[in-house]
């Protein structure tokens, strides 16, 4: 069943349009990989379905038309963001991030400390405390704290330590084969990639090129557009 | 340095003990300069939700307090006079009961903050300054020319109202009855703050964008927030011109609104006690000052000013431990 669909989306920033023709399906219980390069409209295609920027065409999310809702009232049908570049709530701790998001469902505290047993052991300290790491486990928590069907991770291991990438994809790893999450992934780690997704878009000035199934993205395709 | 945590014990102590000791030695006006600062403490908790945790920079929540103060005035004048309030359609008459006053105290600064808010709320900084300042002074103007409530001369109330139980005439009495409002304040103030309506509040405050990414209504957060700051301020209006049995349009004035901003900002932005430590500093400046000299708000000016420039977070941050400083 499909429970995202872009068709013919485009959006722009003042007289500068971005994104020209954008168009992918993601089914319920499927890991998408958005990819392409640096300013090809990955962010602004995430953005435009998060009710973040103003997009025309169609963006429907479980059967609901998102092109005219405010960016809560998308997250409130079931969309959890984690923005690029982590952005917690640097003055409140994490117990107090996770609480400020919270919705009713399987995500609480206890289950995201489950998931990032870090966190559990740094629940009284303040965001801005955190190493960058934790900060981005934060931010994946704060979004899974509103029990979305989607979760929308954007660039979430960017500028991360080895080890805690590897923290980090095995975490996504466990939301997909563990709780059915589905999931929208930008990323520029291939390999990674690979392992965690099913299906692979990718955009080439601000449109859909290339997709399908991840084991039909060979290297000479992700050379081709991703640049590795 | 001592922690936030005893600052407040502290504070909480001198509320308790000054007015016991000037009750011991009959020293009755020192009792009334102690309600008058735990009444403004009370208004400037009010502001303190909306300025401290939400950010938002009000500069008219003398509207609020002025509302309170003339819905005691106008209610307690009509039972005085024996007159009604109104005859048809309905027969209002006027009331000295404290209770009474309070609850429509703080309904209508509700619903006065409500459409306030609906309209303040959509812009921010210097706008919103701006705009909560209008609205204010638009009240100012109103009560001025509202003669058959006294207009510029205001009204004067010849009895304290009344509560169950207790003789509000009694200064200590009186007293104890706004120290335990300022208390339950405190203590709504200290759950909210906490809860997750607090947080996300807090959250909205650092970042408006992520709060709504993560399904939050940020207008009906914000308007909620104003509408509980705008009657906890009302009630402290209410008690106010019982307390000096007089109302008039100063209640509505922008000093009045910039002095609750100062209480906030000399205790502690967004800090729990920093309203009240505030306040109390302000009001007894006021008064030692002001037997000095009668440009005391120079001397204030310049406590001010160092309090600014060496501590974010006010004496709390002053007197706190480093944690108190970095949040």
């Amino acid at each position: 069943m499909t429970l995202l669909s872009l068709n013919h989306v485009s959006a722009s920033y003042g007289s500068s349009q971005v994104l020209f023709d954008v168009n992918f399906k993601l089914a319920s219980g499927e890991a998408l990989a958005l990819l392409g390069r640096n300013g090809m409209g990955k962010s602004t295609s995430v953005k435009s379905i998060c009710g973040m920027m103003p997009a025309h065409g169609d963006i429907t999310f479980d059967g609901k038309d998102l092109t005219r809702l405010a960016s809560y009232q998308v997250a409130r049908l079931g969309i959890g963001f984690v923005p690029e570049g982590r952005r917690c709530f640097a003055k409140l701790t994490v117990v107090e991030n996770l609480l400020a998001a919270a919705r009713p469902g399987y995500w609480t505290h206890q289950t995201v400390a489950d998931l990032f047993p870090r966190l559990g052991e740094r629940s009284g300290q303040v965001a801005s405390s955190l190493s960058g790491g934790e900060q981005q486990m934060l931010a994946i928590g704060r979004a899974l704290m509103t029990n979305p069907k989607l979760l929308i991770l954007d660039e979430a291991t960017e500028g991360l330590a080895p080890i805690v990438r590897q923290e980090i994809w095995s975490a996504i790893s466990t939301l997909k084969s563990e709780t059915g999450l589905s999931l929208l992934v930008i990323d520029k780690s291939i390999n990674e990639i690979r392992k965690v997704c099913d299906k692979a878009v990718i955009l080439e000035r601000g449109a859909t090129v290339w997709q399908d199934k991840m084991k039909n993205l060979t290297p000479e395709i992700t050379q081709q557009y991703v640049g590795v | 340095m001592i922690s936030e945590r005893h600052i407040n014990f502290l504070t909480l102590g001198l509320l308790v003990l000054i007015p016991l000791w000037a009750y011991g030695v009959d020293e009755p006006f020192t009792i009334t300069l102690m309600t008058r600062a735990v009444i403004f403490a009370l208004a400037a908790v009010g502001l303190n939700l909306i300025l401290g945790i939400g950010g938002f920079v009000s500069f008219g929540h003398a509207a609020f307090f002025g509302l309170g103060g003339y819905v005691m005035g106008i209610l307690a004048w009509h039972a005085q006079n024996y007159s009604p309030l109104m005859e048809w359609p309905l027969l209002i008459e006027g009331t000295k009961s404290m209770p009474v006053i309070w609850v429509l105290s703080i309904l209508l600064s509700a619903f006065l903050a409500f459409l306030i808010g609906m309209v303040s709320l959509k812009t921010s900084g210097v706008y919103f300054i701006m705009i909560t300042l209008a609205f204010a002074q638009m009240m100012y103007y109103f009560s001025i020319s509202w003669s058959a409530y006294g207009g510029e001369d205001g009204m004067s109330i010849y009895v304290r109202n009344d509560f169950p139980g207790l003789n509000t005439l009694d200064p200590i009495q009186f007293y104890l009855l706004c120290f335990v409002i300022l208390m339950a304040a405190l203590w709504l103030m200290s759950r909210l703050v906490k809860s997750p309506f607090g947080l996300a509040l807090n959250a909205a405050r650092q970042s408006p964008q992520r709060v709504q990414a993560v399904g939050l209504d940020l207008h009906k957060l914000q308007l909620l927030a104003f509408v509980i700051s705008g009657a906890i301020t009302g009630l402290a209006g209410a008690l106010f011109a019982d307390l000096n049995r007089f109302v008039s349009p100063n209640m509505f004035s922008w000093q009045l609104s910039g002095e609750f901003i100062v209480f906030i900002i000399i205790g502690g932005v967004g800090r729990l006690f920093g309203p009240v430590i505030g306040a109390l500093v302000f009001v007894g400046l006021e008064h030692f000052l002001g037997g000095i000299s009668d440009y005391w708000h120079i001397y204030l000016g310049v406590i001010l000013l160092l309090i600014v420039l060496f501590s974010k977070t006010g004496v709390i941050g002053l007197i706190g431990k480093k944690e108190v400083h970095d949040d």
